[in-house]
Formats: C-alpha cells, sequence, structure tokens
C-alpha cells in the first residue's frame, strides 16, 4: 500500500528508511515562504544601519538616522535616534504649539487672563488636564474635597485666602494644617461647652447656657481658641485656621452627622484629638510657572475666587 | 575536510537535541542581555540614588507580598503622554539597588515610580483602607489589615544582609560603614548600618508617623514610608533635559 501510494508521488523522499520501510518526505519550502524569509533578513539589515543596533566593545552603533532638538539650556543638538532624543523632539514640537497660549499666560496679569474669552478657553480646557492629573485625587475631579479630609475648591469659603496671589503661594509651597490636641488639655465639660458654642454659631441646636460658657471659654487664656480663629471666630487666614461661623465644615463631619447631638459631637472630636492633617503637597518643583499659573486661575474659577 | 554533518545525528539523540535547543533559544536573550554588563553607558551617573531604609525597605517587602506590581509599574517610559502625567521617565540609575526591581510590565493602575511626595501621606493611609473613598472610580482592593496590623520588624537586619548578598550596599562592619559614608554621606550611612537596623526603623517611623497613629508601627507606616521615597532621590532640576539623552 505505501509503496503504492509512493510510486505515485514526485515527492523525494528524505533517503532515510527506519525499521525497514518507514521513510520520510523531503518537500521543498514553498517559494513564496523562501522570498519572504530573505525579505525580512534584508528589512534587519537596513533596520540595524538606520537605528541603534550591534553593541561594540562598551558602545554601541548608533544608526545613522538622527534627531535634532532643543534642549533646556536652549542648545540646538542632533543625536543619533533614540527614545529619549525623540521625546525631546515631540515635547519641542508640543512646546511650539502650546507656547504662543503660555507666553500670554507668563505675560498678563491674572485678571487679564480672567477676562479674556480666549485665554479662558484655554485655561479651561490645559488647567482641567493638569488638575485631573495632579489635584483630583485628592479634591475630586470637580473641585468639591472630601469632607473630612480635603477641602472643598468650589464653596467661597478658603483655609488660606482665594485671591489669585495665595491660591498660587499655596500651589507652590503646600500647606500643613495643624491644630493641637485639647482632649488633655480641657475637661471634658470644658470641650463640651465649646463644641456647642462652635455649633451656635453655624445655626445648630444647641444647649444655650453651654453655648454662653463656651464661648466666654472660646476667648479666654484656659482654652485660647481665639489666637488662631480669631475672637470673632472668622478665622486667621494667614495660618489657615478655619472660619467657624459659616456652616462650612472640613474636619468634623458634620454634614453626615445625625441630629444635633451627632453634629455636637463630631465637633467634640476635632477638640480632643486635634488635627496634624491637611498637607497638601508643594508643586514647584513638579511643574513649571506657567502651568501653576494656569492652575491658578483655574482652581480660582471653580467658584469661589476672591 | 572529511566532516560530513548529519542531521541524523541530532535527530536520534535526544540529550545532544536538548543541549542544542536550548543553546538556539538562549542566543535572544544573550545577545540583548549580556552586553549591557559591558557598556559603559547602561546605569546613568545621578547622585542623590541610594538603597532603602530599614523601614523603607520593609514598605517595599510588603509591596511585593500584597502583590501591588501586578497592577502598577513603576516604570515611566520617555513618552510625551507618560513625561506629562508622571514626571520625568524613569532612569536605570534609579533601580540599581531594587532587588527585585518592580518595573512591571501592565498597568491597571497608575505608575507609582515618581508618586513620592505627590500626595500627602493622610492620602496614601486612607486611599489603601478605602480607595473609593478618594478615587471614586477606582478599581484598587481596599487593604485595610495595614493599618490594624503591626509592622514585624524582628527579621529586619537578616533581611537586609539578604540583600547585602545580592550586591545592595547595606553595611556590617566599620570598614563597610566607612565606605558608605563616603559614597552616601553620613545621614544615609547610618540607616544602611546592618546593626542599627531595629533602631533606625523605630525612629523614622516615630519621627514620620505616616499613619498618623503614634500609638504604634504599623504596616501603613512602612508602606507609605515606601511610597513616599519613590522617584524622588534624583533631583532632576539640577540636570539639562537631555543630561540622558547619550545613555541610550
Amino acid at each position: 500500500m505505501s509503496e503504492q501510494k509512493l510510486q505515485s508521488q514526485t515527492v523525494q523522499t528524505t533517503g532515510h528508511a527506519w525499521d525497514g520501510d518507514l521513510q520520510e518526505y523531503n518537500n521543498p519550502l514553498p517559494v513564496w515562504w523562501v522570498y519572504t524569509f530573505y525579505a525580512t533578513v534584508i528589512f534587519a539589515i537596513v533596520y540595524w544601519t538606520i537605528y541603534p543596533s550591534w553593541p561594540i566593545g562598551k558602545d554601541w552603533i548608533g544608526g545613522v538616522s538622527d534627531i535634532t532638538y532643543v534642549n533646556s539650556e536652549g542648545e540646538t543638538k542632533t543625536h543619533s535616534w533614540n527614545t529619549r532624543a525623540l521625546l525631546l523632539e515631540d515635547l519641542n514640537q508640543a512646546a511650539a504649539a502650546q507656547k504662543p497660549y503660555f507666553d500670554k499666560v507668563a505675560s498678563m496679569s491674572y485678571e487679564q487672563i480672567a477676562k479674556d474669552p480666549e485665554m479662558n478657553g484655554f485655561i479651561l480646557s490645559s488647567g482641567k488636564a493638569l488638575f485631573a492629573d495632579n489635584c483630583a485625587p485628592c479634591h475630586q475631579a470637580g473641585g468639591q474635597g472630601v469632607v473630612g479630609f480635603f477641602p472643598n475648591l468650589t464653596d467661597d469659603d478658603w483655609l488660606y485666602g482665594g485671591s489669585f496671589d495665595t491660591i498660587h503661594e499655596t500651589l507652590m509651597g503646600g500647606r500643613r494644617g495643624y491644630m493641637p490636641t485639647f482632649g488633655e488639655v480641657l475637661s471634658g465639660q470644658q470641650i463640651d461647652q465649646l463644641a456647642n458654642y462652635v455649633a451656635s454659631l453655624s445655626g445648630i441646636g444647641h444647649d444655650a447656657a453651654k453655648a454662653a460658657a463656651g464661648g466666654a471659654l472660646f476667648n479666654s487664656e484656659t482654652a485660647a481658641c481665639f489666637y488662631c480663629h480669631s475672637s470673632d471666630a472668622k478665622g486667621r487666614k494667614d495660618i489657615g485656621a478655619p472660619n467657624l461661623t459659616d456652616n462650612i465644615w472640613l474636619w468634623a463631619n458634620v454634614p453626615a452627622a445625625d441630629g444635633d447631638e451627632g453634629k455636637i459631637a463630631a465637633i467634640r472630636g476635632v477638640i480632643s484629638n486635634g488635627l496634624n492633617k491637611g498637607v497638601m503637597p508643594a508643586w514647584a518643583g513638579r511643574l513649571s510657572p506657567e502651568q501653576i499659573k494656569v492652575l491658578t486661575v483655574y482652581v480660582h474659577e471653580l467658584g469661589g475666587g476672591q | 575536510m572529511n566532516f560530513n554533518f548529519k542531521h541524523e545525528w541530532i535527530e536520534t539523540n535526544i540529550g545532544l537535541m536538548a543541549v542544542l535547543t536550548m543553546l538556539a533559544i538562549s542566543v535572544g536573550g544573550l545577545v540583548e542581555i549580556a552586553p549591557l554588563f559591558f557598556i559603559d553607558k547602561t546605569i546613568e551617573k545621578v547622585e542623590g540614588v541610594r538603597p532603602y531604609t530599614p523601614l523603607e525597605q520593609r514598605g517595599r517587602d510588603i509591596y511585593v507580598r500584597e502583590g501591588c506590581y501586578t497592577c502598577h509599574s513603576q516604570m515611566i517610559r520617555p513618552f510625551r503622554d507618560e513625561k506629562l502625567r508622571y514626571g520625568h521617565y524613569s532612569l536605570a540609575a534609579e533601580s540599581q539597588y531594587d532587588h527585585p526591581f518592580q518595573w512591571g510590565s501592565k498597568r491597571t493602575g497608575p505608575d507609582l515610580a515618581r508618586v513620592g511626595a505627590k500626595y500627602s501621606n493622610e492620602w496614601h493611609v486612607q486611599h489603601l483602607v478605602a480607595p473609593r473613598s478618594m478615587v471614586p472610580e477606582s478599581v484598587m482592593p481596599n487593604y485595610p489589615w495595614l493599618l490594624s496590623t503591626k509592622l514585624d520588624i524582628s527579621d529586619v537586619a537578616g533581611r537586609m544582609k539578604a540583600l547585602r548578598k545580592v550586591g545592595v550596599p547595606y553595611s556590617l562592619t566599620q570598614a563597610d560603614y566607612d565606605a558608605n559614608v563616603a559614597k552616601f554621606g553620613e545621614t544615609v550611612a547610618k540607616q544602611l548600618h546592618i546593626p542599627d537596623a531595629q533602631k533606625n526603623l523605630v525612629e523614622q517611623a516615630n519621627f514620620g508617623n505616616y499613619d498618623g497613629d503614634r500609638s504604634g508601627i504599623s504596616e501603613m507606616d512602612a508602606l507609605v514610608a515606601y511610597l513616599q521615597v519613590l522617584g524622588t532621590m534624583v533631583d532632576f532640576s539640577k540636570h539639562a533635559d537631555d543630561a540622558f539623552v547619550d545613555n541610550r
């Protein structure tokens, strides 16, 4: 049977015979396959010539293609092709496209930028991308913040001030919130009185007698709240002490607390434990001066700018 | 020459075939990897890169234990979009003391190579405990036990000794220590001294208070300390933006 089949084929065998009659056809590769293979060999040689390829001793062949870019020192340089040089060329092109806008950002005052409709469009689009990459993880995509953690940027309450200059200062240098722990300094009764007073300032249901005592304590040397929050409890923006009279809450999660007693308990918690958080990182080293200026205007325009 | 090569020799000798197969498939790896050990410019010459402190190293161990690398890379590639989102591309020099490196090959979450100093400690703590409370669209799992699990510091010296064996310059002897002082400065050299590992770890954790809880040292302290140092060792403001172009 196998012999009959073999005779009807024109294909050669390899000439081996195993177990007496077991033979193997020697089919040549299809012509298209062979030429494709040669083509890939030629492609590889062309590729080696153009791009970085073979190592030689302590260096390597850079290839004949090159890239011209302008570096941060303003020098124009040509380098054999590599991804790091390609990145610089790419950044040069993007910078050239954005240059008219960033030049304008650098030369105009905040007020001029805010009034110029074209610049406003640029701030809205580039500022939104910058905000999403750098600010949104804490302040959230819309700038609404997280009660108990990160301030809302869309209201008109500002811890450190909502002017262009103070927002810029906050972005450049970062901030660090601090309030001392009063749990060991004051009695539970005193803390309760203070919490009732603070609640009364925002129109939350409270015990009038406790609030009155708390008000006296607030402005006394015992608790000394007024040093930072000022005697009218409106806060001091130079040190980031919050206004306590506007019913806007960051650290005490009053909006989520149940009933007046719950709200007062939330305030008591902050007075007892103090705060050593509220850290905003500094962006001066991470973003360019123009990017920080764009973000300043963007944050100012989120709704609460002053 | 009376040398008549026959395929039959290989085809009828499985041992020879196995050896030759392995030689053939290792060529690809060898021609790509081996030259890197001889080329001068493989690792960029930059200042500031140092081995991790004991606390950071323990944080890194937790990073590996929890499998953070399965979703997060630590390798910023030289592309415009990555530069804009993450910062300067990663240098080989920056992971020279990582064993194993955490470059990764897949991003479900963002790259973490330069996450250090980008967010506050409390953000990291809250985000690790409950990621969606900080980033609503996140798919990252919760890691609440990091905050409640006390950090095991008993074996930190042993871990550093193991890393020393694979080439990380932690010091055991006075001579090693002096060499580290010359290389990294005294402040860093003290942190790299294995006999003081536990003391250094406790000091850094108490001083940094990374998890916001002073009552003890949790695994969170270590992990946040590690995350906060990622990508911060090289000061890129000291280098022109094309300083590392020659290295590729």
